[in-house]
């Protein structure tokens, strides 16, 4: 996937600050992206994703600082700009009165579209709706609707991609469908920034970039983002893992991260506490099921990112 | 250009699309109209017609039941209760059966025949001040002329001819009948038309701001302008097919015709559905939410309309500052154009300033939702 990525840039952000009255939203991000690349922005509600692709869409006006899109500086509702860019908002945003093909013919024909009908069938087909074509929007289920939505984003054929959030509150079967719409677009050299709440979905990007409280704590590839994170993830499973965790957050001075019936530990590579924290287990009569090293996912080095910055 | 009117047109058929879609919306904009219509032209009616009046005839003579027969014959009266003692004037009166009494006492026709003054006592419940006072000026019209009859009928049996200094002749143009409903007609007119107008468009667009749909739009090549003509021209076409409907309906259920020109009416009908519209966007730009919206623009249509621009209440007799305030509504300037135009049937010189006070509303209200839009773009 990597080798369709071309050198040039496509949009880059540099010292990005956006104010809402006294909130800062976002606090002088930058980044570039490339020609074919397939970007993520992770982080929790109010991390500054949505701001920051809104800004990229000529939505919001930046504070501060300069958004650059296809050679050329992003205004507000600049609209040489906003009719090469496919967007796809975070809430559902068609109309529900009306049917899939009526959605479709408005957002290819307001873009100056003509010739739109084959690749109408074509999206119609990849997003498995040709058989709805005459199906109130609103009648959709809530995968379908995004879908949808998706497809309206691409009828004009857009150089670049902008999904905000596009599978939340998406069944998962609908979710795997979406995802495989991506990988074919990403394959055919379609340019993608999107945001996520699900770390597993950023695993798929070529980069990522970790927000949290308007600012970028990490951005890279994802597994060099594990491979160079500093850090082991050791992990045990216990029946009791809550006592498990009390008992580890009263002799020392981190906490685990908890999944289900395993905690995950942070070390410093070549660290004593995982066989410190074994002994003070078994000692204390707890059980431990298994131990070992794991290698870190997105969501520990998140966490981990989140919790330095705390502590800086 | 080409594209941009074609952008319009794609956006005026998906508006289309929506209307004709939503059925309740359509109900309202279609039966809406009908009924102000009928309750305007039937129900709500200032004319005092067919008033019920109780009789106290003490002297049952034959000039007394000439009277009664002369009092009922014009129509506006009918004897609906006969009393026959004093107490049953307070009761007749209190249990509405009749809104006047006319009390003729026992010496009526003797008095009248003797030479001297036949005196006749009318009571008349005033609660509903408006309608007594019809009465009473209906009662003393009669009663001037039935009283010209007897002078001319006693001076002819006696061989001479009457003679009258000054003789009143009242002459009433544009409505001889004074029938409220053709006063009402253009008022209702202009009273539906900022109605559709206002609250139509301010729901449509904020519709698109609510459903996020408006997101969509602007990361496209539509142009605000764009969007705004494309949303508003379907309302506007529903606005003259409303004011089409109820220049028709006057005519035939009302016999309201339009005595002036065609041309004027276009024309004024025009400016006054761009003031309007131009307050249904103002009204969309400060609004986030529909119900927002539907509270405002009926807030800032209806109650001004109806109140303030002198469609029921005529302006010139209210307190100044009530006069100054008139001015908020454009449903004022075109009220008195359109009495003008279709009672009347004046030309342009009766009202060429409320056509500028018209064109000055739209460029206000228009230039104000630019400002207000400006002003929250550069906040975001």
């Amino acid at each position: 996937m990597q080798d369709s990525i071309s050198n040039k840039v496509i949009l880059s952000v540099s010292g990005l600050r956006k104010n809402f009255g006294t909130t800062e939203a976002v606090r002088g991000i930058s980044f570039t992206i490339s020609y074919g690349e397939m970007f993520g922005m992770v982080g929790p509600d109010g991390a500054g994703k949505t701001t920051t692709l809104k800004a990229v869409c000529g939505l919001l006006t930046p504070s501060e600082g300069q958004i650059n899109l296809f050679g050329g500086k992003v205004i507000r509702s600049g609209k040489s700009t906003q009719r090469r860019i496919g967007y796809l908002s975070q809430r559902f945003s068609l109309y529900g009165d009306l049917s899939v093909d009526e959605n479709l013919d408005f957002f290819a024909r307001i873009h100056g579209r003509k010739d739109y009908k084959k690749d109408r069938t074509s999206l119609l087909e990849m997003t498995r709706l040709a058989d709805f074509t005459t199906r109130p929007a609103e009648k959709l289920s809530g995968g379908m609707k995004q879908k949808l939505a998706l497809a309206c984003s691409l009828i004009h054929k857009p150089e670049i991609l902008i999904l905000d959030e596009p599978t939340t509150g998406v069944d998962p079967v609908s979710r795997r469908d979406f995802w495989m719409i991506l990988s074919q677009l990403r394959q055919e050299g379609l340019t993608i920034i999107m945001s996520t709440p699900y770390l597993d979905e950023a695993e798929r990007c070529d980069r990522v970039a970790l927000f949290n409280k308007g600012t970028i704590l990490k951005l890279d590839n994802p597994v060099r983002m594990k491979e160079t994170c500093g850090f082991r993830v050791f992990e045990i499973s216990t029946p009791v893992i809550r006592e498990a965790d009390d008992l580890i957050r009263s002799k020392f001075p981190f906490a685990p991260q908890l999944y289900g019936d395993r905690l995950h530990i942070i070390v410093e590579p070549g660290s004593k506490i995982p066989e410190q924290i074994l002994h003070l287990l078994t000692e204390n009569g707890i059980i431990v099921l298994s131990s070992g090293y794991i290698t870190p996912s997105l969501e520990n080095i998140f966490i981990k990112s989140t919790e330095s910055e705390h502590a800086g | 250009m080409k594209e941009s009117l074609n952008r319009v047109k794609i956006i005026v058929v998906k508006e289309f699309r929506h209307l004709f879609r939503d059925v309740r919306m359509l109900a309202v904009l279609t039966f809406f109209p009908v009924f102000l219509l009928l309750m305007f032209g039937y129900a709500v009616n200032f004319d005092v017609d067919k008033v019920p009046i109780g009789v106290y005839d003490n002297d049952k003579s034959e000039l007394s039941r000439d009277l009664r027969s002369a009092l009922t014959a014009s129509g506006y009266f009918y004897e609906s209760v006969q009393i026959n003692s004093d107490e049953e004037i307070f009761a007749v009166i209190n249990s509405n059966k009749a809104k006047c009494v006319i009390v003729l006492h026992e010496n009526f026709s003797k008095d009248y025949y003797r030479g001297g003054e036949a005196s006749l006592q009318y009571i008349i419940n005033g609660t509903d001040g408006n309608s007594a006072g019809i009465i009473q000026n209906y009662l003393t019209s009669f009663t001037a002329g039935y009283s010209n009859r007897l002078r001319s009928e006693m001076l002819e049996a006696n061989g001479l001819t009457e003679y009258i200094p000054v003789d009143f002749r009242p002459i009433f143009w544009y409505n001889p009948e004074l029938k409220s409903t053709k006063f009402l007609i253009p008022g209702l007119m202009a009273m539906i038309l900022i109605m559709i107008c206002v609250i139509t468009v301010a729901l449509s667009i904020v519709r698109e701001k609510e459903r996020g749909t408006i997101e969509q739009l602007d990361v496209s090549p539509v142009l605000s302008y764009e969007l705004l003509i494309g949303k508003t021209i379907p309302y506007i076409l529903l606005s003259f097919l409303s004011g089409i409907f109820i220049l028709l309906a006057g005519f035939v259920l009302f016999s309201v015709e339009v005595k002036g020109s065609y041309t004027l009416l276009f024309i004024s009908t025009i400016l006054f559905i761009s003031a309007s519209t131009s307050l249904g966007i103002f009204v969309s730009v400060i609004s986030d939410t529909q119900q927002v919206a539907f509270s405002i623009a009926t807030f800032a249509s209806m109650l001004p309309a109806v109140l303030l621009s002198g469609f029921i209440f005529p302006l010139e007799s209210t307190p100044a500052a009530v006069q100054v305030l008139s001015f908020i509504t454009p449903a004022k300037y075109y009220i008195i154009t359109l009495r003008a135009i279709i009672l009347r049937g004046a030309g342009i010189s009766a009202f060429w300033e409320q056509l500028l006070l018209l064109i000055a509303y739209t460029s206000l209200f228009l230039i104000l939702a630019d400002l207000v839009t400006k002003r929250k773009a550069m906040k975001q």
